[in-house]
């Protein structure tokens, strides 16, 4: 009886742990209450194995209001920060607070697909903007596209269509696809499968986001002997996968080609393990504009011993996509229609280039091949070698009802 | 068959893996008959460690062996500061206490260490692949936590049954009251057993750590899988947790390399590439399940409780 009750017991504390262990203490929003002020909810993951890219988009926003005068149209800005924990049950109820209690006229941020997803009604049916400064979900270029819904960042499935054209490039014939399975993942492996004209002889995807053990699917993808293995793994995970795969003697047998694998967040985990592995990107470091390189000497100025990533890129160009509307409109954010018709234009300066929004809001933009190199103090950096594609649209648009 | 073989390699040295854990857990709670949920805590705790440790001394067993003092040392601190006033109370009051534990370390962590997480590289001579049959390569480091597990489950059935440590410990299982009567100093010894514990949870999280990454919140998921091997093995069972962990490991394992395969007989690729996953990761539950069916006191019940 009382080893039943022990089992039982035990059983439902595991379970607590479970659903409680993401719980952790919530940063504080830089609320100022303030009459007349832009109010702007920022949606992302700030506890947890992946708070490092929640962290990099926040420092990268604040970065774009100080570039801004933390002003737009003479307005000051009030940013109120949420927490996802990475899952989309708490996105859709932080959404719902910033909407319904806190009344915001922007929503920006959403680094994972599946949280944007589940968020993304309630933003629609309350007509408030929602900038994705990262997840670009399928469905979201496509049927549930909605005019007041813009991405920074690029469709899922853009960047991995990318990787296979190169990999066509490269000649490989064959590959074996591994990546974890939540929209996201789905998307990607649908994307390289898209453009790679060779054939794909096998396709895993893992428990997302508590699988961190590759092992099985590794042993997968040797038994398999493709020519090229393609994966794609955020954050944390990313550095995993990438050890795994050196520490299987992959590393030499079966290159790797990634999408979203390999960036400033995780490359100083990832080290001499990244090195000679290509990833595509919008958006590099090192691209030779004046925004850009302002924007990156500036967070590195800001934030000593870190550098900023492509999720960092695309939260300063949000910011600067807001402002664009809130200047076109004088600061009325009630004139929803005009402020729409500001953003689409893209008029401001991005830091990947100008880019065109087609008629889903997602860019139109260049992809470049970067790669893993060590610069001369020693430390791990990214570096654009070539353009893959140019004016790169996403393949959803046509089924995207606006026009 | 290459291939099947090495997945069951994979499969058994997760099992190892669980093992380590798990064994800690048992011990805890076979002999103290305390649910310590912090178990993670301490996992993580030893992550840390090594790679701090590590990193200081530039040297791979150095460093590893520091941590697992340290972790020996933190878990005795835990046990005397916060777990003595849980003995004897209700299991709902231990869930309660370790719970808050693991708040407590992981913005202890967050403090000390940072949010961003560490890594742990492996030293050139374990960080390769050797070839165990022809066209069969396999990590070296993997093999070696194989390799550690068995060695560390030989200590703990000597120390357990064949020392005179081990008989007070099962003695103090047995009668609290009557070993402190003869005079023996059970607080001391509770500590110790704790310490043990904590630092075979340290190993764990150490042992994984190069194949993972040292983060925040690490233990959490896995202790979870951790209860259910001990829930299968029979609670305060090391036996019955060496067995469950094997079970577990490889059910895990086999169910991931080979369950997308079956499904994609029956139904389409895409439904069962979306599928396969999500059922593969159930299999341990079910086979928890249908253990607590048949038989509700786990493999190897322990018959002195």
């Amino acid at each position: 009886m009382e080893q039943a009750r022990s089992l039982r017991l035990m059983l439902a504390a595991a379970g607590g742990a479970l659903a409680l262990g993401g719980f952790l203490a919530l940063p504080p929003g830089t609320a100022v209450a303030q009459q007349k002020a832009i109010k702007i909810g920022f949606i992302s993951t700030f506890s947890g194995p992946t708070a490092v890219i929640g962290n990099d988009m926040r420092n990268s926003f604040e970065l774009a209001l100080d570039h801004l005068g933390r002003k737009m149209a003479g307005l000051p800005v009030e940013v109120i920060y949420e927490d996802d924990q990475q899952k989309p049950e708490v996105g859709k109820q932080k959404t719902d607070k910033l909407i319904e209690s806190d009344k915001v006229d922007f929503i920006v941020g959403y680094i994972w697909s599946n949280v944007l997803l589940a968020s993304l009604k309630s933003a629609v049916d309350a007509k408030t903007f929602l900038i994705t400064s990262n997840a670009g979900p399928s469905q979201l270029a496509g049927e549930l596209c909605s005019p007041y819904v813009f991405s920074t960042s690029w469709q899922n499935d853009q960047t991995p269509q990318a990787m296979g054209l190169y990999m066509n490039q490269k000649g490989v014939k064959t590959v074996f696809l591994i990546g974890p399975n939540y929209a996201a993942g789905r998307d990607m492996l649908a994307g390289v499968a898209s453009t790679f004209k060779g054939q794909v002889i096998g396709q895993e995807l893992t428990k997302w986001p508590d699988q961190l053990d590759f092992s099985a699917e590794l042993s997968k993808a040797r038994a398999a002997k493709p020519d090229a293995i393609f994966v794609f793994y955020p954050g944390a995970a990313g550095v995993q996968f990438l050890t795994q795969y050196t520490q299987a003697g992959l590393k030499g047998q079966i290159p790797l080609y990634t999408a979203f694998t390999i960036d400033e967040t995780t490359l100083p985990r990832q080290k001499d393990l990244a090195l000679g592995v290509p990833g595509a990107q919008q958006w590099v470091n090192d691209l030779p504009n004046e925004q850009n390189k302002r924007f990156v000497a500036d967070y590195i100025k800001k934030h000593t011993g870190s550098r900023p990533s492509f999720y960092g890129a695309q939260s300063y160009d949000a910011g600067h996509l807001i402002n664009s509307a809130v200047v076109a409109v004088k600061g009325d954010t009630a004139k929803k229609e005009d402020m729409r018709k500001a953003m689409v234009n893209a008029d401001f300066k991005s830091v990947r280039g100008n880019f065109k929004y087609g008629n889903n809001h997602m860019p139109i933009q260049n992809f470049y091949l970067q790669d893993v190199v060590k610069d001369q103090d020693g430390n791990f950096v990214l570096k654009t070698v070539a353009t893959i594609v140019e004016n790169d649209q996403d393949r959803f648009h046509d089924k995207c009802p606006m026009k | 068959m290459i291939y099947f073989i090495e997945q069951c390699l994979n499969g058994v040295q997760l099992g190892m893996m669980l093992f380590l854990l798990a064994a800690g857990l048992t011990l805890i709670f076979g002999i103290m008959d305390l649910v310590n949920l912090a178990h993670g805590s301490l996992y993580m705790v030893g992550a840390y460690f090594a790679a701090t440790f590590v990193g200081w001394t530039d040297n791979f067993l150095l460093g590893v062996a520091l941590a697992l003092v340290a972790t020996l040392i933190v878990g005795m601190a835990v046990e005397v500061v916060a777990m003595r006033r849980l003995y004897g109370r209700d299991h709902l009051d231990h869930v309660l206490g370790t719970f808050g534990l693991i708040l407590f370390f992981n913005e202890l962590v967050r403090l000390l260490w940072g949010p961003a997480g560490m890594t742990l590289p492996l030293p050139a001579w374990l960080n390769v692949a050797v070839p165990l049959l022809p066209g069969l390569f396999y990590p070296l480091y993997r093999l070696v936590i194989i390799a550690v597990t068995i060695a560390v489950a030989l200590f703990l059935y000597v120390l357990v049954m064949r020392t005179r440590l081990g008989m007070l410990i099962r003695a103090g299982a047995s009668n609290r009251e009557m070993v402190g009567a003869l005079g023996i100093n059970i607080k001391l010894l509770y500590t110790l057993v704790f310490g043990l514990g904590a630092a075979l949870a340290g190993l764990a999280g150490l042992m994984q750590a190069p194949i993972l990454t040292v983060q925040i919140g690490m233990g959490e998921n896995i202790l979870i899988v951790a209860f259910v091997v001990i829930v299968i093995g029979g609670i305060g069972s090391i036996r019955g947790a060496f067995v469950a962990s094997l079970f577990v490991g490889m059910v895990d394992t086999i169910g991931r390399a080979f369950f997308p395969d079956l499904l994609r007989l029956i139904l389409t690729r895409e439904a069962a590439a979306t599928a396969a996953p999500a059922l593969s990761s159930m299999l341990i539950y079910l086979l928890m399940t249908a253990v607590l069916v048949l038989r509700p006191e786990g493999l190897f019940p322990v018959s002195n409780r």
